[in-house]
């Protein structure tokens, strides 16, 4: 699971400034248009590899932080199967916080140090991540839509131009068609079962139509999204497109089984786009920044964990082996 | 903090717990070759945090044997792979033209069918 990277007005302006040798850059774009992935030892403008480390960073966080709201009703699955699947779910979310933390090693950052900027708030992960799963029907919802909207975004990022990224994201892909598969499995269920079974799977639509909307990030319009970041494949579809392209592929799949989202101006026009009313950006701008019903609670896990298990990796430190950058 | 997750309440968790995060010295890492089937060969896959390589491959199993077939995992210290410097790639550049060591190279069966010809016309 991830959330689309929500780039600042700061960070589009840092963008424009390019102060590289001009040979080598043009070099590089060359490459990119051409196809071919970059690794991790080729030269690379100052600003892309920022800007991908980042996004990877932020994406393994979501990754980590992504397991809280749904590990939430482990203990309390309905089923033993259920509980099966969600465990396993919750173990893979993890194994791709550990991919992508290794993916954005290579460019220079230690894992240890990505953890440090998440805990003392440097770094974001998905806003999605802040709302809580109240009930199993929210479970539900999560594995199939944020697990969707995840992938919509996940598969076209596959595609970028930095090699680990681009391998950490394909075996992900592969993976988490699992998540979307039980998601589905389990929305189904509820909305084939007892009338209390549908209510509560409808009230949890109703609760994640608008964080799904925000997930790709602010409108196009308003959007400092970059050219530059498009030319060298960091960023290969604007937030907009990401949006319509997961309404076209989720929406019909909740209306099929007589469901509803709650706005009543959802729906595809003539030219093929979807509209829908304004899904309050300024609750998601709160919310990134720290005002968000599960924020501190989420960070506060995340602490916990960081400092109860200290003992144990200094217990297993060997001072005389040295750390080196992981290769690919 | 209450939570509605019952794992969280039992670590009763201070509001607002900050205090100073410190950064750890780090574990090394190890690069990891997987293994799909008996008689196949160990496909690099990824890397993984460890101390040992005992303990490299309990976290290689987790990360890397979750889905499908295993047969075997190998790690290898980062520290301890040897690679040419990418920007060396260019020593590579003509192998592709060197195709008498292509087996598409070699045709002979028009020389063959000339040569026949020739016998024919003979006799």
């Amino acid at each position: 699971m991830y959330g689309n990277t929500h780039i600042t007005e700061e960070e589009a302006k840092r963008l424009n400034v390019l102060d590289e040798d001009t040979e080598k850059l043009a070099a590089f774009e060359d490459r990119i248009a051409r196809g071919e992935k970059i690794e991790p030892n080729d030269w690379m403008p100052k600003e892309y590899r920022r800007q991908l480390l980042r996004m990877i960073e932020q994406h393994a966080h979501s990754e980590i932080v992504g397991a809280l709201p749904e590990g939430t009703w482990i203990t309390r699955a309905p089923n033993f199967r259920r509980k099966l699947a969600l465990i396993a779910k919750v173990q893979d979310e993890i194994g791709h916080g550990q991919l992508l933390y290794s993916a954005a090693e290579t460019l220079g950052k230690t894992r240890e140090q990505m953890l440090d900027d998440l805990l003392n708030g440097k770094s974001k992960y998905s806003n999605v991540f802040n709302y809580p799963a109240l009930t199993w029907a929210d479970v539900a919802v999560i594995g199939f839509l944020v697990d969707g909207a995840a992938i919509v975004n996940q598969v076209i990022n596959s595609k970028g131009s930095y090699g680990p990224y681009c391998r950490a994201l394909e075996r992900i892909c592969y993976e988490e068609s699992f998540h979307l598969k039980q998601g589905h499995d389990n929305v189904v269920y509820l909305a084939t079962g007892s009338p209390v079974q549908r209510t509560m799977l409808q009230d949890a639509i109703n609760r994640w139509y608008r964080p799904l909307l925000h997930f790709f990030g602010p409108p196009d319009s308003n959007s400092q999204h970059s050219e530059k970041l498009m030319k060298w494949k960091v960023k290969l579809a604007s937030n907009d497109d990401m949006r319509n392209q997961f309404l076209d592929q989720y929406v019909p799949k909740i209306w099929e089984l007589g469901l509803t989202f709650p706005d009543p101006n959802l729906k595809k026009n003539d030219a093929g786009i979807w509209e829908f009313s304004d899904p309050d950006w300024d609750e998601f701008k709160r919310v990134i920044s720290g005002d968000g019903p599960c924020n501190a609670e989420r960070l506060a896990v995340r602490k916990h964990a960081e400092e109860a298990g200290r003992w144990v990796r200094n217990a297993l430190m060997n001072k005389n082996e040295k750390y080196v950058t992981p290769l690919a | 903090m209450s939570s509605l997750d019952p794992r969280v309440n039992r670590l009763h968790l201070k509001e607002g717990a900050t205090g100073p995060v410190h950064t750890n010295s780090h574990l090394i890492t190890w690069e990891v070759f997987h293994q799909e089937k008996r008689g196949r060969q160990h496909v690099h896959v990824g890397v993984v945090h460890a101390s040992s390589p005992e303990m490299a491959l309990i976290v290689a199993k987790e990360a890397f044997g979750r889905r499908g077939k295993t047969a075997n995992l190998w790690v290898v210290k980062t520290e301890d792979v040897y690679t040419f410097q990418t920007e060396d790639e260019d020593m590579f550049e003509t192998t592709p033209e060197k195709t008498f060591r292509d087996p598409a190279d070699y045709k002979v069966r028009d020389r063959i069918e000339k040569f026949q010809k020739q016998q024919l016309q003979k006799v």
